[in-house]
């Protein structure tokens, strides 16, 4: 057997009445690899999810698994368990049950499979719990239970279907963190769905970002939030400005691009008259009352300064349309005095991000 | 009735809707209140007086005043050495057999139908309403187009060695129980698509995810979800077969169930009090049954009560990594 982890190629899935719902995916997981699937609800991570679960079968295309074709396997037989959104737990079963569940239908005999799902509680940190029923659960309390009737069975792959949805914001912090280093301890791949940036960028060690049905980037969370692909990943990832125009000139691989705006300049190559784009993040954005420089700046009203703890974010809008900056939080008092006013949003070069077309 | 008398009805049973839509809370609900309990006299109050009715002594009468109260005479009337009480215990014994095969035929088709009924498939529509036809149906007329239909195919039943009496229809046990199994089963095939309504199917999906076989699942996961539900499906299928007179009426032949020999009694011989207390043992055994059904769905949910620790409770436990069962 080998060892090239979880492979899915050419997989398409397209739903009677001629819904694409994923087009042509291709992936390769490695073992041990947290892999996030982020998008939009309706992009096709949660069906691509299914079929690499089993609960939904590919229109075309293969899923492999350590070189084992996966088509056709019944969830039962595949070596890749899911957590399910809500849990899903078994409600008239108590926690050790629900643990022991995937053993039993294994086949193995109740003490054994006690002393497992036993330990398997242990480690989700359950086992004053152990005989309660799932609804005497709170949520986090579930999603533990839900995770360790997975990890019982050993699978080369969990897959989490927004394992993090159901709990309140400071409980999910404190899950992202437990989660990341459960799986970093068990060295099992983790693929995991969510429609959460923030989510995503803090646990992956790769992103995928899927969108209208096809995987939009992948790459490392520093890769997305730097250097998104495409207009849909940049303003998908958040904190993102996207500025569209004309290239006005290309030399020494850097282009201008002529915007109703202003100039702006960015590196990259491309064929003078050709429409393009370009983004700039929230935070390598500069607000100040100078004067708008002639390049890659622009003059904006601030509308509303919004204090996130750590920074402050501005919103500003440029011609009706959105355009954000981030500053450090100690400009707060500052930034508030211009709000109604216009200000200039300027960046260097080097932040200006070429998006593909 | 005059038209005066029905609009005296009609605003009797206005006032608690006026109390409702024009008093305020405190003054609309002793009104309510008062209404029900009015409601309540008027369903229940016949019932009471032929409890009353039944206490009486050898000199009981059919109607009040009741005679020589507070005696337990026609009770044990019903255990006396007669023709007439023994074609009503043997009546009893029929009705209660065939209730429990009618009980057990609904339970088990409510369940196959709510199940098929969790996703739409071809004709799922024209099927719902095939089912609850039988509601809508007059009882006399099933039972006769049944017997007719019976009546004619018995040379071609005969010919495929259907036999009931040679010669005759092969009315009873089989008619019977099919006629009251298609008036029950809407009842507990409503009561099994409210319960599919709120059944959470991605336990089962997870069931197979974790490597449990159809079979499996469904003894594993589906059943013990559902399993009151179908126990309710089987008591409606038990209570309406043991009260069920006209679709049995006609197709009945030479067996006799609890409601045909009553029938047959107040048709045919002078009525005493013996009907009463025969109507207060049936109350009282279906009491019981519903007794039964509370206290059965009452352990099912006792423990639905109990609060729920909002608070999160430990943490994962990854040192206890080593403590866990290692790869074999």
């Amino acid at each position: 057997m080998s060892d090239t982890g979880l492979v899915l190629k050419d997989v398409y899935r397209v739903f009677p009445g001629n819904v694409t719902a994923v087009s042509d995916v291709n992936l390769e997981i490695k073992n041990g690899e947290y892999v996030v699937f982020l998008g939009p609800s309706g992009c096709g991570k949660t069906t691509t999810l299914r079929m690499i679960g089993g609960h939904d079968d590919p229109s075309s295309g293969t899923i492999t698994i350590d070189g084992e074709l996966l088509n056709g396997v019944t969830p039962a037989k595949r070596p890749i368990t899911t957590v399910f959104q809500h849990y899903a737990l078994f409600p008239h079963k108590s926690v050790l049950q629900n643990v022991a569940f995937g053993l039993k239908m294994q086949g193995m005999d109740k003490a054994e499979r006690e002393t497992q799902a036993k330990a398997a509680i242990e480690l989700v940190g359950l086992t004053a719990m152990m005989d309660r029923k799932p609804r005497e659960l709170s949520g986090g309390q579930q999603q533990r239970v839900a995770l360790g009737r997975v990890l019982v069975t050993r699978p080369k792959a969990i897959l989490l279907d927004e394992p993090l949805g159901g709990l309140d914001r400071l409980l999910q912090l404190k899950m992202r963190v437990e989660l990341r280093a459960l799986q970093r301890e068990l060295g099992i791949t983790f693929i995991h769905v969510t429609h959460n940036q923030e989510e995503a960028l803090s646990m992956a060690d790769r992103i995928v970002v899927m969108g209208d049905a096809i995987v939009q980037q992948v790459g490392t969370p520093e890769k997305l939030a730097r250097q998104p692909r495409n207009e849909f990943v940049a303003t998908f990832m958040g904190d993102n400005n996207v500025l569209k125009g004309t290239i006005a000139s290309a030399s020494g691989g850097v282009i201008v691009i002529d915007t109703p705006y202003g100039k702006v300049e960015v590196e990259g190559t491309g064929n003078v008259g050709d429409e393009s784009s370009m983004a700039i993040r929230a935070s390598a954005v500069k607000v100040s009352t100078d004067a708008v420089p002639a390049i890659n700046g622009i003059k904006v009203r601030l509308d509303f300064a919004e204090y996130l703890g750590d920074s402050v974010k501005l919103h500003m809008d440029l011609d009706g349309k959105p355009f954000m900056a981030k500053v450090h939080e100690e400009r707060y008092a500052e930034i508030r005095a211009y709000e109604g006013k216009d200000i200039t949003a300027s960046w260097t070069r080097e932040d200006g991000h070429l998006l593909e077309q | 009735m005059s038209l005066f008398t029905y609009l005296i009805i009609l605003i009797i049973i206005s006032i608690p809707f006026a109390a409702m839509v024009f008093l305020p809370m405190k003054w609309s609900k002793p009104v309510l209140v008062a209404s029900f309990i009015i409601f309540i006299l008027f369903m229940y109050g016949p019932m009471m007086t032929m409890g009353v009715l039944s206490l009486q002594g050898p000199e009981g009468s059919m109607t009040l005043p009741a005679h020589d109260l507070f005696s337990g005479h026609w009770y044990s009337q019903l255990n006396a050495d007669s023709d007439l009480m023994a074609g009503v215990r043997d009546g009893i014994g029929k009705s209660l057999w065939i209730s429990l095969i009618v009980a057990g035929i609904t339970a088990i088709l409510s369940l196959t139908l709510g199940m098929a009924f969790r996703r739409s498939f071809r004709g799922s529509g024209i099927l719902f309403y095939a089912i609850l036809l039988s509601l809508m149906t007059p009882g006399l007329l099933l039972s006769l187009g049944l017997s007719f239909l019976l009546y004619y195919a018995t040379p071609y039943l005969n010919d495929v060695g259907i036999n009931y009496h040679t010669g005759q229809a092969p009315l009873g046990f089989v008619p019977i129980i099919g006629v009251q199994a298609v008036w029950a089963l809407p009842f507990g095939f409503l009561v099994m698509m409210s319960i599919f309504n709120r059944y959470d199917a991605r336990a089962e999906e997870a069931a197979r995810d974790l490597g449990a076989s159809s079979v499996r699942t469904f003894r594993e996961v589906t059943l013990p979800l559902v399993w009151t539900g179908v126990f309710g499906a089987g008591l409606f299928g038990f209570t309406l077969a043991l009260n069920e007179f006209e679709r049995t009426f006609l197709v009945s032949g030479a067996i006799n169930t609890l409601p045909l020999e009553l029938f047959i009694i107040t048709s045919t011989s002078v009525l005493r009090p013996y009907v009463y207390s025969l109507g207060v043992v049936t109350i009282l055994f279906s009491f019981l049954l519903i007794g039964l059904f509370l206290i059965v769905s009452a352990v099912a949910g006792r423990k639905k009560a109990l609060a729920i620790d909002e608070d999160d409770g430990g943490s994962m436990n990854t040192s206890a990594m080593h403590a866990a069962p290692s790869g074999d």
